[in-house]
């Protein structure tokens, strides 16, 4: 199992708070919407936690995913 | 079943005509009547065991034939096994452009969709079915109804089949727009998860076939699973509907074994000996050099080598006039405006993107475009509730390996091929010092008029209107929309 930022795209109105908070994991594109690597390592997770609550759009949560799972 | 009727695309190979067996040369629906003459009747459904029709499924190898190209077995078993009692939802939305088989399918053969879905319906233990289809096209609605209604009149389905006509946009026929419309919201895409066949119609696990795999599904519970593979290839297998356009002498709707080599199935519709590339796909779809692409098969697993998926089985031949990277800035801009405008990466990636292909096309550079394009396409995909982004940047980052010559040549503003072959069409609007934005207002129509008076050559939005006299035309509705509608921005009403 591992720790994945999951982001809603519809909810994500590019605050751009998250790649503020969480740069080693997040940045913004040219357009100011996050760019995400997903796995987060164990050392991050409590700043990943911190990056998702902060989301003013509540576009990003905290997944418990199997390693192999395919997703975006 | 190798019984063909003359005036039908013949699929190539003895007895591979299947789906389009019973279509009528005149193009209206075969009757209820014709229909059973021809594959026999409806199976006795009840009684049987409801796993075996999935199992003949899953012998039989058929997968979806909406794009993705899923196994449709695994689906139908996870709806199967999912919690509540299961819906049944018919695409038959055809929202590709350059597609025309779901509609000639529904037009031509609507009670073999009819009974797909009764037989899904049944494997999948559904008292609910759903069947969707495009609300700009009445005709084809009318077409359905009226083969409901004699179907009713023989008492045939236990399940009943509600017919919608939903908001036609690109994205809308993306299934879990339809399900969110089916809901009574908007034909918006969603996020996933969940996905339908978890929770979709009304919280229900919800199967979502595309027509024609359900048209498939009708004979597999026929004929079963085994007779479904003795056409096509070990890894691709029955037949499939193709949509052949551009530069053919008889664009129009084939049916053809799987796996059947891409120069073999342009060759039915008599391509342009002079073309060199083509669009794989459709919009969605990725562009080659034909030379690379004719021997493979066109299936998914004998285009993965070249990048190309079959997609709903659309060919497109590049005109020999024609600017491939024209073409493809023009269908990106299409893509851009048809977004559903949810996503950040979606609403600002494609018509960025777009501006830049339309900038080198035209060779009316701001910057570097073709610099531009290298850093934004990777960034853009995967980035969106749906494959929207996804297929936009594949079809544009395909344009750019294909036409990777005309690019460079564009990017230092020397003409590309198309223009020193001496189409003048092109050449005028390369150098004719207009903006791109100017460009942009006038191609779709005067462009294009132009260059098919000096060119002569065949567009896909022309395609089945200019197939007139030839006799795999398949179209009789009178209210045809051109396959490549002009963007016009939303409303919001527009998606209800």
């Amino acid at each position: 199992m591992t720790l994945k930022v999951r982001i809603d795209r519809t909810a994500c109105t590019g605050h751009g708070l998250c790649a503020d908070l969480l740069p080693e994991l997040i940045e913004l594109d040219e357009w100011g919407y996050p760019i995400i690597v997903d796995s987060v390592p164990p050392g991050l997770t409590a700043h990943t936690r911190r990056a998702v609550s902060a989301c003013p759009a509540l576009a990003l949560r905290l997944a418990r995913e199997p390693r192999q799972h395919e997703h975006r | 079943m190798t019984q063909h009727q003359s005036g039908v695309p013949r699929a190539r190979g003895a007895g591979t005509g299947r789906l389009t067996s019973s279509w009528h040369p005149a193009g209206r629906a075969a009757t209820l009547r014709e229909h059973t003459a021809c594959y026999g009747p409806l199976p006795q459904l009840t009684g049987r065991p409801r796993r075996e029709l999935i199992d003949q499924v899953a012998t039989g190898g058929l997968t979806g034939r909406g794009g993705a190209g899923f196994p449709t077995a695994t689906k139908l078993r996870a709806v199967a096994s999912g919690r509540g009692r299961p819906v049944v939802v018919a695409n038959g939305m055809e929202s590709e452009p350059a597609s025309e088989k779901d509609q000639a399918l529904l037009a031509r053969s609507p009670h073999l969709v009819l009974d797909g879905i009764a037989m899904a319906a049944e494997a999948v233990g559904a008292t609910e079915a759903h069947l969707c289809l495009a609300r700009t096209r009445d005709w084809l609605v009318d077409s359905v109804l009226a083969a409901q209604a004699e179907r009713q009149r023989a008492g045939l389905d236990r399940v009943p089949v509600a017919v919608h006509a939903l908001p036609h946009h690109y994205v809308s026929s993306a299934e879990t727009a339809l399900v969110r419309w089916l809901n009574g919201g908007e034909a918006k895409p969603a996020s996933t998860p969940p996905r339908p066949f978890e929770r979709g119609v009304r919280k229900r696990p919800t199967l979502i076939d595309n027509a024609e795999t359900l048209a498939h599904l009708a004979l597999i519970g026929r004929y079963g699973g085994a007779w479904f593979r003795r056409a096509g290839r070990a890894d691709a297998t029955g037949t499939m509907l193709t949509t052949v356009t551009g530069s053919v002498a008889r664009p129009g709707v084939y049916e053809v074994e799987a796996g059947l080599p891409v120069g073999e199935v342009l060759a039915l519709a008599g391509l342009d000996a002079a073309s060199e590339a083509v669009l794989i796909g459709g919009y969605f779809g990725t562009w080659h050099d034909l030379r690379r692409v004719t021997d493979l098969p066109l299936s998914a697993a004998g285009l993965r080598q070249v990048g190309g998926s079959p997609g709903a089985g659309v060919l497109v031949a590049l005109p020999p006039g024609a600017c491939g990277l024209a073409e493809a800035a023009r269908i990106l801009r299409y893509l851009a405006s048809q977004s559903a405008q949810q996503c950040g990466p979606c609403i600002f990636g494609l018509p960025a993107i777009a501006d830049d292909l339309t900038q080198l096309a035209a060779i009316r550079p701001d910057g570097d475009p073709l610099a531009r394009l290298r850093r934004r396409l990777p960034v853009i995909a995967g980035r969106g509730a749906c494959h929207h982004p996804d297929g936009a940047v594949r079809m544009a980052a395909s344009a750019l390996t294909a036409f990777a010559a005309d690019a460079d040549a564009h990017a230092h503003g020397r003409s590309c091929r198309a223009a020193i072959r001496g189409r003048e069409g092109f050449d005028q609007q390369c150098r004719s010092g207009q903006r791109p934005d100017d460009a942009d207002r006038r191609d779709t129509e005067q462009f294009w008029d132009h260059d098919r008076r000096r060119a002569g050559a065949q567009f896909w939005r022309e395609g089945s209107r200019r197939s007139a006299t030839s006799d795999v035309r398949w179209d009789a509705g009178p209210q045809r929309t051109a396959l490549l509608p002009v963007p016009r921005p939303f409303a919001e009403g527009d998606w209800r």
